[in-house]
């Protein structure tokens, strides 16, 4: 076990895998100073400018640019900064990598990590503080990756680096410090969950910071006499359908919360999901937390109307209880 | 063989090519209207084979193509086999792209075509990167991007071009002119001075040559070509030449001027005109007929054998999405 940051669980497994394969090379903006949140640092030196390769800022280029390296055979790891500005590069996504192996009647490949850094980051505004990982969940042919942890952030890295689908990794911008113990010699499957918390009366059903909170809110659960399991999906697809069936089968109730914004949330697809097929087992109502439906703004007080907090998991939870 | 025998030995070869690209075409618009098989639409490219017939024979089948959705041509040149094309604009089984893509998303990997694609423009960045990713792999070879005119005013030419540059990536695009970005005339809607003009600014050498000549065509490309092997970085041509039919099929194109396309049609056809460059070689025009025959029954027989092919397995609609999370697996 080696105590590690987020940020340095992630930089780690990506110089590991570079290290292994020769293949597999960075590419955007600013990767030479490490890039905004340090994600790079240090990498440049040992591997030289063009495995770690500065790009102009042209969000467009970089995706379809690595996406064309692909296809020729190399695995590109794709640097868009926020995932706000990686809008800029949606056709490249989109409509071409995510399609080209079935339009192409599975001619191509396209092993890429495409990071895009997400969520509230404090007083950044509505252009730097955006969670939208549902859009991505929506689309077929990528795999979408919401580590929490630096455990995950280093597991999931190099798992993602080793697929040979197209993964959308996004990372939580408010925790590149967190401090965890990794075991680097741990591999994750893709498309299992973490119980962060094991638990007998309620399921909380999280990913990517929002799963932090509800295992801090679980704490207070237990304080308060309530037994909480904690799943944090870790991967939204695919996502881990019996993992949150055989927990709610278990609990009888259920709590979805994530920070993006709750209409057509994907926590709208774990409870529906849920319903269809353990229906039968629920025995409270189901709560449902995500932001409201409006624009994440620059001042502290109008900013934290849009977060999930703590204390609405934890009444969330009791309330499911008749608590 | 002398070097006349030579020079007389590609001008055929030019001419066969884009005698087999135009009897594809004709078929396939056939195969659309006449047979209602080809139920997507199609971009016909007849009238500028001068293109792709003279740029490609400079390529070899190793090196890599991206194209358009206006692209058979560019496919077909490149090495791609005929009926596989024909099968994949009808979606049947054993087409490029297990009739999966069409028309529009044609590939072959194996001729190394990385694809047409329906965005215009977006086949730019990824080819640049095409080009990339060979010089990060130290490999000799080299790519090809082909677009229209309409692409320019896109955002990834500009992006996609300056990364070549930026990177000194061994690619040469190509600017397929045929003057019109759907159905408008594309003058009407670039700024400055086009194609040319725009990738010297952003530092690449350019040249501009008669798209419907495809014996200036092959020159050009050559020079060109042996430039970027050489090391010599990315490049420009704009090729220009005339689209003669609608933006698909189906358009009958009557926002033209009256008479444009007939009059291209008589006086600036690249297969007459390079028959003409073959009879003043001394070709007789029975030699030249027997090679527009030979291209009439390939593709004949191509559209009767593609016809003739079953559509794919229904479970090819889960097939080729993605390992983790495949539709085969789960699709809800």
């Amino acid at each position: 076990m080696v105590k590690m940051t987020y940020v340095e669980a992630s930089r780690a497994a990506v110089r590991e895998m570079m290290q292994a394969d020769e293949t597999v090379w960075c590419v955007g903006e600013d990767l030479g100073r490490g890039s905004v949140f340090g994600q790079y640092l240090g990498l440049q030196d040992e591997f030289g400018t063009d495995r770690v390769a500065d790009t102009p800022i042209s969000e467009a280029a970089i995706m379809g640019a690595a996406f064309g390296a692909a296809m020729v055979g190399t695995r590109p790891i794709v640097e868009m900064r926020f995932s706000d500005f990686a809008l800029c590069a949606t056709d490249e996504l989109v409509n071409q990598i995510a399609k080209a192996r079935f339009m192409f009647g599975g001619q191509s490949r396209a092993p890429m990590v495409i990071r895009k850094p997400i969520g509230l980051w404090r007083s950044s505004a509505a252009q730097h503080s955006q969670s939208l990982e549902s859009w991505y969940v929506h689309i077929p042919g990528l795999v979408v990756l919401c580590p929490a942890t630096p455990q995950d952030n280093y597991s999931m890295m190099k798992a993602a680096i080793k697929c040979d689908d197209p993964v959308v990794y996004l990372e939580h911008k408010n925790i590149w410090g967190m401090e965890g113990e990794v075991d680097t010699s741990l591999d994750v499957t893709l498309g299992e969950a973490a119980i962060r918390r094991a638990g007998t009366d309620v399921t909380i059903v999280s990913w990517s910071d929002a799963a932090n909170l509800c295992v801090k809110a679980a704490d207070t659960l237990a304080a308060q006499g309530v037994n909480a399991e904690v799943i944090d999906l870790r991967s939204l697809w695919p996502w881990d359908k019996k993992a949150v069936i055989a927990s709610v089968r278990k609990t009888g109730r259920l709590v979805v919360a994530h920070e993006s914004v709750a209409v057509g949330g994907f926590g709208a697809e774990v409870v529906a999901t849920v319903v269809e097929q353990a229906g039968d087992a629920l025995r409270g109502p189901v709560r449902r937390l995500g932001a409201p439906r409006s624009l994440v703004a620059y001042a502290p007080n109008l900013e934290d109307k849009m977060r999930v907090t703590e204390a609405m998991i934890v009444t969330a939870a009791r309330e499911t209880l008749g608590k | 063989m002398t070097p006349s025998d030579h020079n007389t030995k590609r001008a055929r070869e030019l001419l066969a090519m884009m005698e087999r690209i135009r009897a594809f075409e004709e078929q396939a618009c056939l195969a659309a209207e006449r047979d209602k098989l080809v139920l997507g639409a199609i971009h016909p490219s007849i009238g500028q084979e001068g293109v792709a017939a003279g740029v490609m024979c400079n390529f070899n089948t190793d090196d890599i193509l991206l194209s358009t959705h206006r692209g058979h041509g560019h496919t077909l040149a490149k090495g791609a086999d005929g009926l596989a094309m024909m099968r994949e604009l009808l979606g049947r089984e054993g087409g490029c792209c297990g009739g999966k893509g069409g028309s529009m998303h044609i590939a072959d990997f194996g001729v190394g075509m990385l694809g047409a694609n329906g965005v215009v423009g977006a086949n730019i960045t990824i080819a640049a990167g095409a080009a990339h990713g060979l010089k990060l792999m130290g490999s000799d070879r080299i790519v090809v991007d082909i677009f229209g005119d309409g692409a320019i005013n896109r955002g990834p030419f500009l992006e996609g071009v300056n990364w070549a540059s930026v990177f000194d990536l061994p690619i040469l695009f190509i600017c397929e002119d045929n003057q019109y970005s759907a159905t408008t005339k594309t003058s009407s809607v670039t700024g400055g001075a086009g194609a040319a003009a725009r990738a010297e600014a952003l530092g690449l050498r350019a040249t501009t040559v008669d798209g419907n000549d495809v014996e200036a065509v092959a020159n050009v490309t050559a020079q060109i070509t042996a430039r970027i092997r050489a090391g010599g970085g990315p490049e420009m041509l704009h090729a220009i030449t005339y689209r003669r039919t609608g933006h698909t099929s189906f358009d009958l194109a009557k926002y033209r001027p009256e008479g444009e396309a007939a009059r291209i049609e008589a006086e600036n056809d690249p297969i007459a005109r390079q028959r003409a460059v073959l009879a003043n070689m001394g070709v007789s025009t029975a030699a030249l007929d027997d090679i527009n025959a030979a291209a009439q029954a390939e593709m004949v027989q191509v559209l009767a054998d593609a016809a003739a092919t079953p559509f794919p397995n229904d479970t090819m609609a889960f097939e080729d999405v993605q390992d983790i999370g495949s539709p085969v697996v789960e699709a809800y």
